[in-house]
């Protein structure tokens, strides 16, 4: 019963964050700068925050062998709701807040109902939903809308030392949301459904719930994303969200981290893991002076190495009846007592 | 029930049909606590579906099951685990990525002020462990990490933790390795001591010997012996689960086939399921391939074929020496291979009937693709294929002829060498009809056939020699004159006693 030694492969995303690290900074050094200087450190936090929160919420879709498409017209509209309705006054923060989390609340369990009841795969659902959200908003706003003031602000433009307000709430997001897939029926669940649906359903999970749950979580963590995007721009903008093109960098980051494309397997710190190394990623080649067209090609290539490592890694468990190698004398051994076997015979 | 205890579990006159077929014909079984139940018989004879009635998969169509004296009616495995009926399947119900705990209480996860409550959980999961004497499965292992011995006792561990009181086991040991089965059975004897009852399905007969209090025969859905195993023989077991007639269904060789020269031969052939392999397969001949479930009979079709290649030994095509590591070099060297599941590996099934036939053709001689197109319509109307024309896709085919159309795909091709893993499988007795002449035919025109089949009848009844397969490797050969319990017995490692008391 002997078993492979295997590492963790959030344990794995992590020694690449920390070998992309020092190959940057390396390369930072060449052009006499420090990636460690604390100007630096905090461009790489900021850069995580926005993708984080949507990387968040794709992790738990993912994990239940969903997707969702919707993230980046979810964030453009919450921070259009965000600013129309604080509208420069900041005794509507909260509100405006509640309100912009209400609605996207509404929009995931949309996407979770389309998804388990009417049986669309979440691909497919929340392309259609995303679309809808576009057409809303390219029919409504000609350009930005809407005022931040200037208290709502300070989340994305304040610190303590160089790590940025929005990044703490990013990593205090995730602290609770890892919490609630080790520590709930919810997570546990989630991750069973994801797995394999039908072993849930044969257990007796309710395998409807714990993905309606997650597409809300995915929902609502864009729509965070969307009020940082927000309170950094001072407005709301209707194409904030589709010009990162958050929907599949969200998804590649998830992936990034070791997280199964087909669900229940992948964690959260992997996930904020691969966030990091995208980050990291950006910032060298801004510093660097790169073509900005080749940080996406440097963005594919990570990406297509990292998942064929996973696909290597991945043992298909099967025994092995008849070791490779040493054949002869030992394997004739083996088999000499044909029938008759060592049991207790009768 | 007078003089011992009464039983747990007590199925009276159980009758289901599939389809408009009985298959099984109001089988009795009693269960007490702390013993074990031996279920045994020939596959098809309804061993697996009294369990899957038993645990709530199927419901009956007649009969009773009383549960501790009260009638019960199970509509869903989860209902039946709740009243104390568990199943350990063949096919395991865990999620690999999750730990032992996690899978064991799925759905069930302990809660302490709302959350899931890890610590008793996994604490539990040890104790339940610790009950029955394994160490060396840890409840925060994944699943996926242990070996399949390890992974049925966390099944068996899944079903003591809703506190079952009947296990069924499904072939227990199919897939388990000699040092694990070991283990299985002081786990065995470890529920038989806390007083669980126990129904154990196995082919392996000197297992149930071991292991069972009690042994109930099945066969073709009918209780034909039921008696504490002191009172039985293995001798006895075997021919109470066969001892019937080949029917007389299976078509002879045709007029002129003629065995000739070797055209497939292997020496020493070997990979991880398979050692020590040598055959040879000769122009018109029909080699029977018998063995358990997991004995290995696949695995060497698809060793043959190139589907998961020999790693060691040689292999010789018409006399020279022949490398086979892919389909595709199978293909091109004029072997075809029928597998075992149609609808997964043997068809595309929302193509149509035509490219489905043309589909080795297509990839592997795509300059023959045109002839064979004009052609196709008389392969399949040679096979007596019923559909509403090439164009219909095969999913709305009935087993019988999907089946044609897989045949047809390797006929387009010309192959010399027919390898036919569970041709008949789940198809109505007229297409298997089809399939036995067919195999006929092509004997005639001079290819080599091998025919895996887990139906005695079908294996005896059509092969001019049968090689048996156990545990990886070629047993023996029997000619087609030998008894099915002569086949068993190589099968099951029983020979000695069987040949003895004949």
């Amino acid at each position: 019963m002997k078993r492979l030694a295997r590492l963790d492969t959030t344990a794995f995303v992590y020694i690449a964050l920390v070998f992309v690290l020092i190959v940057s900074a390396i390369l930072v050094a060449t052009t006499g700068r420090s990636i460690l200087s604390p100007g630096n450190i905090r461009d790489i936090l900021t850069g995580m925050s926005v993708l984080g929160f949507v990387a968040i919420g794709q992790t738990l879709v993912i994990l239940g062998a969903s997707l969702d498409l919707s993230v980046p017209y979810v964030m453009s509209l919450a921070s259009l709701i965000a600013a129309e309705t604080m509208n420069g006054s900041s005794a509507m923060v909260l509100p405006a807040v509640l309100l912009t989390l209400g609605i996207a609340a509404a929009i995931g369990m949309a996407n979770g109902l389309i998804v388990t009841v009417l049986g669309v795969h979440g691909f497919v659902a929340t392309l259609g939903v995303g679309l809808i959200l576009k057409g809303y908003l390219d029919t409504n706003y000609q350009g930005t809308a809407g005022s931040v003031p200037w208290s709502f602000q300070l989340f994305g433009a304040t610190g303590i030392g160089p790590v940025p307000i929005s990044t703490i709430v990013m990593l205090a997001l995730a602290v609770l949301v890892a919490f609630i897939l080790a520590r709930t029926r919810f997570g546990h669940h989630l991750f069973a459904v994801g797995g394999n649906a039908e072993v849930a359903r044969l257990s007796g999970v309710r395998e409807r719930l714990p993905l309606i749950g997650a597409h809300i979580g995915s929902s609502v963590c864009a729509a965070i994303a969307g009020l940082l995007l927000a309170s950094r721009l001072g407005v709301g903008s209707p194409t904030v969200g589709s010009q990162g093109s958050y929907d599949l960098l969200s998804i590649a980051a998830v992936v990034l981290g070791g997280t199964l494309l087909m669900g229940g397997r992948g964690s959260i710190w992997g996930t904020i893991g691969g966030v990091a190394i995208f980050a990291v990623l950006d910032n060298l080649m801004s510093v660097m002076q790169f073509n900005p067209f080749f940080k996406d090609v440097i963005r594919g290539l990570v990406i297509i190495i990292a998942v064929a490592v996973y696909a290597r890694r991945r043992v298909v468990a099967r025994r092995i009846r008849f070791a490779a190698g040493p054949a002869g004398p030992a394997v004739a051994v083996a088999a000499a007592p044909t029938g008759s076997d060592e049991r207790s015979p009768r | 029930m007078t003089g011992e205890s009464a039983p747990v579990l007590r199925a009276t006159g159980i009758r289901k049909q599939f389809f408009g077929v009985e298959v099984l014909h109001g089988v009795d079984l009693d269960v007490h606590a702390g013993t074990v139940h031996g279920l045994v018989g020939e596959n098809g004879a309804g061993k697996s579906t009294l369990m899957k009635i038993i645990a709530g998969v199927h419901r009956r169509d007649g009969g009773d099951i009383l549960l501790d004296g009260r009638s019960v009616d199970f509509g869903h495995p989860v209902e039946a685990a709740h009243a104390g009926v568990a199943t350990v399947f063949q096919e395991f119900n865990l999620l690999p990525d999750r730990t032992v705990a996690q899978n064991v209480y799925l759905g069930r996860e302990p809660l302490r002020r709302g959350l899931v409550d890890v610590a008793t959980m996994n604490r539990q999961t040890q104790e339940l462990l610790d009950d029955l004497g394994i160490d060396g499965i840890s409840p925060d292992t994944k699943v996926g990490w242990l070996t399949v011995a390890e992974q049925q006792i966390v099944e068996i561990i899944k079903a003591l933790s809703v506190n079952a009181r009947v296990i069924s086991m499904d072939e227990p040991t199919a897939a388990l390795a000699e040092a694990e089965v070991a283990v299985l059975y002081r786990v065995i004897g470890a529920l038989k001591s806390k007083g669980v009852a126990i129904v154990y399905v196995s082919h392996r007969l000197q297992e149930v010997f071991d292991l069972c209090d009690t042994i109930t025969v099945l066969k073709d859905g009918a209780l034909v012996l039921s008696s504490p195993a002191a009172d039985l023989d293995q001798a006895a077991l075997v021919r109470a689960m066969v001892g019937r007639p080949i029917s007389t269904f299976f078509p002879g060789p045709e007029d002129g086939t003629e065995i000739g020269d070797p055209v497939l031969e292997v020496a020493g052939g070997g990979n991880e399921q398979l050692d020590d392999i040598t055959l040879s397969l000769r122009a018109g001949e029909i080699v029977g391939l018998a063995g358990l479930q997991g004995s290995g009979r696949s695995e060497l079709v698809s060793a043959l074929f190139g589907a998961a290649p020999f790693t060691r030994g040689t292999m010789r095509l018409g006399g020279s020496p022949v490398t086979i590591r892919t389909p595709r070099s199978g293909v091109r060297n004029g072997i075809a291979l029928v597998t075992e599941d149609r609808k997964g590996s043997g068809l595309a099934l929302s193509q149509s009937i035509l490219d489905n036939a043309l589909l080795a053709i297509r990839s592997v001689f795509p300059g023959r693709t045109g002839a064979m197109r004009a052609k196709v319509p008389e392969i399949l109307e040679s096979l007596e294929v019923i559909s509403q024309g090439t164009g219909q896709e095969v999913r709305a085919l009935s087993g019988g002829n999907q089946q044609k159309v897989v045949l047809a795909k390797w006929l387009a091709t010309s192959p010399r060498v027919v390898l036919l893993d569970e041709p008949t499988r789940g198809i109505d007795v007229g297409a298997k009809i089809a399939v036995y002449r067919l195999i006929r035919e092509l004997a005639r025109k001079g290819v080599a056939i091998v025919l895996v089949s887990s139906e005695l009848p079908e294996v005896l009844g059509m092969s001019d020699r049968v090689l048996v397969m156990a545990d990886g490797r070629i047993a023996g050969q029997l000619p087609p004159t030998a008894g099915e319990e002569e086949v068993l017995a190589l099968a099951t490692g029983t020979e000695a006693q069987v040949v003895s008391d004949q």
